[in-house]
């Protein structure tokens, strides 16, 4: 047993769940804000793809990482402010505004590599973030190649994790985020500026989501395909829901689903008699699974997915 | 979409009755419609343009192509009218869904399981000497509860378990998808394909027949689009001349109202996932009996997004979404033409698509905004 904790594959497992939890954590986070100002931003996979999508393309054009997690932080700050004319200007439904932001990225997204990356469909790899060794805490068994030998990506999403909870819980600008959430017309009549709210958290929420993607291509595989993100912004919504709008119960779930993902891409390495489509499922049914064991909890922010519009009484 | 729930809630709410018709302003909130739909269309159209340009292709071509391949003569209007079936069948059922307020994106996955269970049957009835008569009806039965026992799992969990309905049907989406893509290279797969992912053919009873096939040699047009036409007929009288189908529509409406009326919103938000789900599922049956007469990889260009797309586009009424599934079968067929005639990555049309039910939405919201209807 002890071997087995100790050993090189079980290391490589949870150093690898670390990995698949980041791009969840910078979207979820992002998410969290946006709901807690009562905006419901179902666009995050199509910003996730774009985010992918624009950085690797920026990094690889420029030849710089960080160009690319600028450009992909960049972009879903873009799509943000589109999905705000809507949601917040407009007052549209933010259900159908967030479906077609995601098919249209698609669409996009797919078009882009097409036209960029023309013929072989197979766009050029980069070489992506490498690890920084902690030094010290590195050498700690385990946890030293689990935590502190990855890339410095995954350090600033763990680290954001209590920066964020601070700014949500303890800050002015959080205390508005969440009042505009619950009860917006009071907000209002304090001398909060809803809309203004609003529009900063949905904004900073697609570019967190646009670096979550960014990751995908810059700190995890290196290149990019049309299905990278495989239904993870969606699963970062449901993580929001499951984490009940606070940022540490959202890193648990990011952990819980890094944990599933680097556990079925082990079993596809190792060649387990199931068939690799049901491991591919594991990640879907968790969230629906996940989804159930909620089911108790409380509903989140009151004025979550109600635009608010000053002149009309509700 | 708000218009059309706010008009049902003004008349449940108000006197059970519809408002006596005040023509004038029907008119001229009717014209106010065509014109937004009309210039978001273009909308689309110029956002395409511009994509196209992007890729290097002359617009002007690639749309003189597009219209010549979706429109340009009887057979290619008949391809349209192919392509309208599946997207069809899914948008009925989306609009089912949404009247009750039930967000079903998952037309998809359920599109796919009833593809899956006509295929499977249709297979079981090789050799077995299963008359037309009774195995094309059979398989309509397993497409469609197939489809609608996915849909009604997504019910089962939002009512039981507060599942949100988004996220758990794009879930099972995902889950269909990988589960059919296993059966498919997997234990239904054609042993003489030589590894191509696809199954075996279903019988030839189970086929549904081309129309006129003596006089309109070398169309594709099937009995599914008589099969989709029928259902639009019936979705119709289902939600407007049913009482389960009244019910559905006042929960949509106003969920508490609708109970405090005695309605079960419980019962209604999984009949509607069921309909819903059933009439995606026919898609697939369709789109496998029809035209492939087996289960093919990526067989579907997620017709489940388009029918939502339809739905919407459609004002989630039967007539509308007809229509605007036989323009959007028109656009799909016409890109197809396109990416032959210059090389345009055929994934525009969904860039096109949402963009067009974007710019309907932000008419009609302006349209609400400016006073230019109430």
């Amino acid at each position: 047993m002890i071997e087995f904790l100790t050993g090189a594959v079980f290391v490589g497992f949870l150093a690898s769940t670390i990995r698949l939890a980041v791009p969840l954590i910078f979207a979820s986070l992002g998410e969290v804000f946006t709901q807690r100002s009562g905006i419901l931003n179902l666009g995050l996979e199509g910003i996730m793809l774009i985010g992918s999508f624009i950085g690797f393309t920026a990094a690889n054009l420029s030849g710089n990482l960080w160009v690319g997690v600028l450009a992909g932080m960049l972009s879903g700050l873009m799509i943000a402010i589109v999905i705000a004319v809507f949601d917040v200007t407009l007052g549209a439904d933010q259900t159908i505004v967030g479906i077609m932001i995601v098919i249209a990225a698609q669409g996009l997204v797919t078009y882009l590599n097409n036209v960029i990356y023309k013929g072989g469909y197979v766009p050029p790899r980069i070489g992506g973030f490498t690890p920084i060794r902690i030094p010290l805490l590195a050498d700690i068994p385990v946890i030293g190649d689990t935590f502190f030998n990855q890339n410095i990506l995954v350090y600033i999403a763990f680290l954001l994790v209590p920066l964020f909870a601070v700014v949500l819980f303890k800050t002015t600008w959080g205390l508005r985020v969440r009042g505009v959430g619950e009860d917006p017309r009071s907000a209002d009549a304090m001398g909060v500026n809803v809309f203004r709210t609003r529009y900063l958290a949905l904004l900073f929420g697609g570019m967190m989501a646009g670096l979550g993607g960014a990751f995908l291509t810059l700190g995890y595989l290196g290149t990019f395909n049309d299905n990278i993100t495989a239904g993870r912004g969606w699963i970062a919504i449901a993580l929001v829901y499951f984490g009940q709008w606070n940022p540490y119960r959202v890193l648990a779930g990011a952990l819980l689903f890094g944990g599933v993902n680097a556990l079925q891409l082990r079993l596809q390495a190792q060649g387990a008699n199931l068939p690799f489509q049901f491991m591919l499922m594991l990640p879907y049914v968790l969230t629906i699974l996940v989804l159930i064991g909620i089911s108790r909890e409380g509903r989140g922010p009151a004025a979550l997915c109600v635009p608010y519009r000053r002149e009309v009484r509700t | 979409m708000a218009t059309a729930i706010d008009r049902i809630k003004s008349k449940i709410i108000a006197t059970g009755q519809a408002k006596p018709p005040e023509r004038a302003r029907d008119y001229r909130r009717g014209a106010l419609a065509v014109a937004i739909q009309v210039a978001a269309v273009v909308a689309g159209l110029v956002v395409g343009a511009g994509l196209i340009a992007g890729s290097g292709a002359d617009p002007v071509v690639a749309y003189k192509a597009a219209f010549a391949g979706a429109f340009g003569d009887f057979y290619n209007f008949l391809e349209t009218l192919v392509k309208a079936t599946p997207i069809l069948l899914a948008g009925l059922g989306v609009t089912v869904a949404f009247r009750c307020s039930v967000w079903n994106i998952g037309a998809e996955g359920q599109l796919q399981m009833g593809a899956l269970a006509a295929t499977a049957l249709g297979i079981a009835f090789g050799g077995r000497g299963v008359p037309g008569i009774a195995a094309i009806p059979l398989l309509l039965v397993a497409g469609f509860a197939a489809g609608g026992a996915w849909g009604a799992l997504a019910g089962w969990l939002k009512v039981r378990w507060r599942v949100d309905e988004v996220i758990g049907t794009i879930m099972m989406n995902f889950i269909a998808i990988l589960f059919v893509n296993y059966m498919i290279t997997g234990p239904l797969n054609d042993p003489n394909s030589g590894g191509v992912p696809l199954t075996r053919k279903i019988a030839e009873a189970a086929q549904l027949p081309r129309l006129f096939a003596n006089v309109l040699i070398g169309s594709r047009i099937h009995l599914g689009i008589v099969i989709a036409l029928a259902a639009a007929g019936l979705t119709y009288v289902f939600l407007w001349h049913t009482v389960p189908g009244y019910q559905l529509r006042a929960v949509g409406a106003n969920p508490t109202a609708a109970q405090f009326g005695g309605i079960s919103v419980t019962w209604s938000v999984v009949l509607s996932l069921i309909i819903s789900g059933g009439l995606a599922g026919l898609a697939g049956m369709s789109e496998v009996a029809g035209l492939h007469y087996r289960l093919i990889d990526g067989f579907s260009p997620n017709y489940g997004a388009t029918g939502i797309i339809v739905a919407l586009l459609g004002k989630l009424h039967p007539l509308g979404v007809v229509i605007a599934a036989i323009l959007f079968g028109g656009l799909i067929v016409g890109i197809d033409a396109m990416t032959r005639a210059v090389r345009v990555p055929g994934s525009i049309v969904f860039v096109m698509q949402a963009v067009i039910v974007l710019f309907v939405l932000a008419g009609e919201l302006l349209a609400r905004r400016w006073r230019l209807v109430e």
